[in-house]
This record gives C-alpha cells, sequence and structure tokens, in this order.
C-alpha cells in the first residue's frame, strides 16, 4: 500500500516540475515580448515626432532618439519607476537602451552615500562600464579590419 | 497606415529581441550584465557582416532600441570611417555611439544626484 502512495507522489512530483516552471517560464517570456515591444514602439513614437516636427534624418535623428529614450530611462530610475517594471517585465526592460540607462543611475543612486566621486561617479559604470570597454573595443577592430580590407 | 505598420514592426522585432534575453535569463541563468554585453556585440557582429542593416530598415526603434541596436551603431559608424581614413576608422564608432553615452553619463550623473534611492521591496 504505501509502494503505491510513493509511486503516486513520485508521479505528481514529476508531473508538478514539468508543468509548474513552464507556465511560469511562458509568462516571463510573453511579459519580456510586451514590454520591450512596447518601450520600442516608445521609440518609434518619438522617432516618428521627431521627424515629422523637426525634419530629422539619418544619424542626427536616431542620436536624438537613444538621447531621449536615456534620458527618460534614467528618470524613471530615479522615480523608483524603473525598478518595478523591471520586476514585471526582466528581460524586456533590460534589453532597450532605458536598460542602459537603469543600469547607469541604479548603482549610481545606491552608493551616493559614498561620496561624489568614488561612490557615484565611479558606481556608474559597475554595469554600463563593460558595455562601453567592449562596445569601443569591438568598434574600433571592426573599423581597422575593414580599413586594412579596403586597402587591398 | 504606414506609421501604424511601422509602430507594428517595432513591436514585433523589439518585443523579439527581448524575449530572446528573456529565454536566456531563464535557461542559462546567466546575470544582466552579461546580457547586455553579449547583445552588443552581437549587434556589432551583425553589422560588421551587414546583416543588422535590414533589420534596422524593417523595424526601425524595434532594432534600433535595443542594446544591439547600440552596438550597430558602434560597427556601422567604423565602417563608414573606415572608408575615409585609418583615424576615422579608430574614432568613427565611438563618435557614432557618442550621444548615448554622452546621455548616460551627464543624465545618469544628474539623476542619480537629484533622486535618492528607494527600498527595493515594494
Amino acid at each position: 500500500m504505501k509502494e503505491t502512495i510513493d509511486y503516486a507522489n513520485q508521479n505528481y512530483l514529476k508531473y508538478v516540475s514539468l508543468t509548474a516552471p513552464k507556465t511560469k517560464e511562458t509568462r516571463t517570456l510573453f511579459r519580456a515580448f510586451w514590454v520591450g515591444g512596447f518601450i520600442c514602439v516608445i521609440g518609434q513614437g518619438i522617432r516618428t515626432l521627431y521627424e515629422q516636427a523637426f525634419g530629422l534624418s539619418g544619424d542626427e535623428l536616431s542620436s536624438y532618439v537613444s538621447m531621449t529614450m536615456v534620458f527618460l530611462g534614467a528618470l524613471l530610475t530615479g522615480l523608483g519607476v524603473y525598478d518595478r517594471i523591471g520586476k514585471y517585465a526582466g528581460g524586456g526592460s533590460i534589453v532597450p537602451i532605458t536598460g542602459f540607462a537603469n543600469s547607469v543611475v541604479s548603482p549610481a543612486m545606491e552608493f551616493k552615500s559614498e561620496g561624489y566621486i568614488y561612490g557615484l561617479a565611479a558606481k556608474m559604470f559597475l554595469i554600463a562600464g563593460p558595455i562601453i570597454v567592449f562596445g569601443v573595443a569591438s568598434g574600433v577592430l571592426v573599423g581597422l579590419v575593414y580599413y586594412f580590407i579596403n586597402l587591398f | 497606415m504606414e506609421i501604424t505598420l511601422s509602430f507594428i514592426k517595432a513591436f514585433v522585432v523589439g518585443g523579439a529581441i527581448c524575449t530572446i534575453a528573456q529565454l536566456l535569463i531563464n535557461y542559462t541563468k546567466i546575470t544582466s550584465g552579461k546580457i547586455l554585453v553579449y547583445f552588443l556585440l552581437s549587434g556589432v557582429f551583425l553589422q560588421s557582416i551587414g546583416v543588422y542593416q535590414y533589420l534596422v530598415d524593417f523595424a526601425g526603434a524595434g532594432a534600433t532600441v535595443p542594446i544591439s541596436g547600440f552596438g550597430y551603431l558602434l560597427a556601422d559608424g567604423a565602417m563608414k570611417g573606415a572608408e575615409k581614413s585609418l583615424f576615422d576608422a579608430i574614432t568613427g564608432g565611438l563618435k557614432a555611439a557618442s550621444m548615448g553615452i554622452t546621455a548616460a553619463v551627464v543624465f545618469g550623473y544628474v539623476f542619480a544626484l537629484i533622486f535618492k534611492p528607494r527600498s527595493k521591496k515594494n
């Protein structure tokens, strides 16, 4: 009798482990999708606005759009709103450039108590630092490779 | 109509890129800082072989707002600079991305100065 109960328990546990995390994971995927998509739609809206209202185009347009998105991300982080979005959306709030702004402001605020130079200014680059390091380094690599390919 | 379509494209492509990040979070336990670096490098790589430009032309902000779009900007600037001179090949990438980095530094400092950190619980 006990054996059958154990067997049933094992089956049940197997069933739980198969279903429970999966539904949770599809939910996180859905959340990341719609929040991330929505942030990009806001970006597209700003893009359209600047295009129509100020007649910007090309590099200038995309630069001003990312400036505005960084501004919004930094402001919402300061207000404490972005961390709540992050808790809900996960990857949907990390990957957009607003998440980059969040990764700058969040540790900077946190370490402000350690001073304005070694605290705030240094800790700004806790997560953003590696991004800038790898970005600049890979950019230079691509530039040099293309320059020497163009020579021949 | 064209504007509506551009919004839908931005939503779908931007959402899809974020979903890939969420998949990595769910199944590999890579921390968010590393995900940002990997996405940036994939943007640089995809543009260096000329692929990411198609995504940008198709989806607009859906491709440029994610951090991979930042990598696209760096690679694109470097490649355009490489056509001019060695100097532009080296400075082109950072020059193209300078607005994003400047904004992050300036707004980051100002807002971190103004606002106080909140408790992470609520």
